[in-house]
């Protein structure tokens, strides 16, 4: 069955790479837009080599750990504090949700200007791009816990802190798991746009010098790169939750 | 164990200077229809709703405990078992909030899964047993903090018939057994009966009567709590002979019905006012528990509903009719009229 359903996921991506591959070896002009699959492999290659590419790669995942973790932090922390607390939920509210849909790009001319184009700029973008999505899943998540299971925990003993530890956060981790997910996959959509546009390094910046030199074939393979890096960060927050919430898996079933 | 008082509880919901005791050791059914305040009762008790009034627990009150203090067993209407923890987890929970040692937990809860018959599902989660077992899960975690009071809210709802029937057994025997002070909340007066020592009927917040089963359902203190209990016409049985299986015909001061009972030759029955059909002509069909009466008082409708008494030989029945029938069905005092009663209806009791 997991074969199979392999072989389904599988069967379009081959299909598009040899059509890829012979619409453009059979058409040279073609090349000049779309240089054949083979070209980009071969190029990724060399990069990987040189070491171009892991050097741009690690500086833009340091500054995706970095601020995905701090912005992430914090915003569980204050969408704890939401969750749990109607008056912080009440005074925080209005800014969170104020301040969440503004795009995190928007935030780059005032950042530049703030604290310049250096390696906190990125960082930052990602702080915020993190930060706001993570506090408000992170609040919806404890806000909407069971409040029968509450009053559960507190009937057998548990203390206000012992709820909050105990029940309220492992019951609002799926919610905020979602929102983790979603954010790192952002967080690399987001560090590519601020190294293309204000920094020197990274896997943005790449695209940039490669897009100067009229490189389709260094595009390629850092969207290749790009895609991959997406899918990882996926799956390892997939593979987080699924074992922090294994209950998950069963409940609603039964 | 402890008794339990509640002295002059209101709250602004639902409660009206509610006054109660339960006894060291006892299993109080508070019976009681929806929305009269069984389960706000209940919460007070637990201290997880606000209320005027006292709560004390062997004399001492309780208002400065919060729920966390009061070391109340609490099973939820619907359960509120933590879906992210096994049955296991769920049962220890209480024991791991009061410290205690991690051996001491697994000894706990050992005890507790086999006294409650449910070791083969430690490791599952509450998603993955059936509602008879969750039940038992709820009950074992409420068990396990050595509660001062028991508190069971409707525990039994939304099972199978067969199951309930089990499972009150089974918390009879588990209360009985630990001998803790227990309030079983129910609106089956059948569950009421088998359950408690003694019955409380809690209606529009207040409560109405305290005895034991017999008592409150032979002299029930008002209308209202004989609508509930169903004891609006009760009558007492000189013969009675077994047909088949578990049919039986009694006879009432000459009327006989015929009835199912299963706990054997009924001593008593009970007609339920709305399992009564009155007709003006003789009814077509099965003449089994028909019987003509004579109308000796009419109560014109109140709200939805009209009661009409009549005379059956010296028995006398109280037939509840909508109030579209009541308006059809001409009825006047000295009428004669033919009765029949819904077999499904009649209480026995041995």
């Amino acid at each position: 069955m997991n074969a199979r359903r392999m072989l389904y996921g599988a069967l379009p991506v081959i299909t598009l790479i040899v059509m890829w591959e012979t619409v453009t070896r059979l058409n040279p002009a073609l090349r000049r837009f779309l240089p054949p699959f083979s070209l980009v492999v071969e190029e990724l290659f060399h990069m990987t080599v040189s070491g171009v590419l892991l050097n741009n790669l690690v500086s833009s995942l340091l500054r995706v750990i970095i601020g995905f973790s701090l912005g992430s932090a914090l915003g569980i922390a204050v969408g704890i504090l939401m969750g749990y607390s109607k008056i912080m939920y009440e005074m925080l509210n209005p800014i969170v949700t104020f301040l969440y849909p503004i795009p995190a790009l928007g935030w780059l001319p005032l950042l530049m200007i703030w604290i310049g184009v250096g390696e906190m700029l990125p960082i930052a973008i990602i702080f915020i791009c993190s930060f706001f999505p993570t506090a408000y899943t992170t609040a919806t998540g404890v806000r909407t816990v069971d409040k029968r299971l509450v009053r559960a925990a507190e009937t057998l003993g548990a203390s206000q802190i012992n709820v909050l530890k105990t029940v309220v956060l492992p019951l609002a981790l799926p919610a905020i798991f979602t929102g983790l997910r979603l954010e790192a996959g952002m967080g690399w959509r987001v560090i590519v746009a601020a190294e293309m546009v204000a920094i020197p390094t990274g896997i943005g910046a790449l695209f940039m010098q490669a897009e100067s030199l009229i490189r389709i074939d260094i595009i390629l393979a850092c969207l290749l790169v790009l895609a991959v890096m997406c899918f990882l960060f996926e799956k390892i927050f997939q593979h987080l939750e699924a074992r922090v919430c294994r209950w998950v898996k069963t409940y609603g079933q039964g | 164990m402890v008794r339990v008082e509640l002295r002059h509880v209101s709250n602004r919901y639902i409660l009206r200077d509610v006054n109660l005791t339960i006894g060291d050791g006892e299993l109080l059914a508070l019976l009681g229809p929806s929305g009269a305040g069984k389960t706000t009762l209940l919460n007070v008790i637990a201290g997880i709703t606000d209320y005027e009034g006292s709560v004390l627990f062997d004399g001492v009150s309780v208002e400065n405990k919060p729920a966390s203090k009061r070391n109340v067993g609490y099973v939820f209407q619907d359960l509120a078992l933590f879906p992210h923890l096994n049955v296991f987890s769920n049962i220890a929970y209480g024991l791991k909030m009061k410290k205690m040692s991690p051996i001491e937990v697994e000894r706990k809860v050992n005890e507790l899964l086999a006294l409650m018959k449910i070791e083969h599902l430690r490791e599952r989660y509450p998603s993955e047993i059936s509602g008879g077992e969750s039940q038992r899960v709820a009950l074992a975690r409420a068990l396990s903090i050595s509660p001062s009071i028991l508190l069971l809210d409707e525990p039994l709802n939304n099972l199978d018939h067969s199951i309930r029937r089990y499972l009150r057994r089974e918390i009879r025997r588990v209360q009985r057994r630990l001998n803790v002070t227990t309030l079983f909340v129910t609106h089956d007066v059948e569950e009421a009966e088998e359950v408690g020592d003694r019955v409380a009927v809690i209606v529009g917040g207040r409560i109405r009567q305290i005895g034991t089963f017999e008592e409150v359902f032979s002299n029930p203190a008002d209308e209202e709590v004989a609508d509930l209990l169903g004891s609006q016409n009760v009558w007492e049985c000189s013969e009675c002979r077994h047909i088949w299986g578990e049919l039986y015909e009694v006879n009432c001061n000459g009327v006989k019905v015929i009835v199912v009972s299963e706990d054997g030759a009924p001593k008593r029955i009970a007609i339920p006012a709305n399992g009564v059909y009155i007709y003006g002509d003789e009814p077509d069909g099965s003449h089994m528990n028909t019987f003509k009466g004579i109308v000796s008082e009419v109560l014109p409708p109140s709200s939805t509903t009209a009661r009409v008494k009549v005379n059956v030989g010296e028995n006398a029945l109280i037939a509840e009719l909508s109030e579209e029938i009541f308006n059809k069905s001409n009825l006047w005092v000295g009428r004669e009229v033919f009765l029949k009663l819904k077999l499904k209806l009649i209480r026995a009791y041995g």
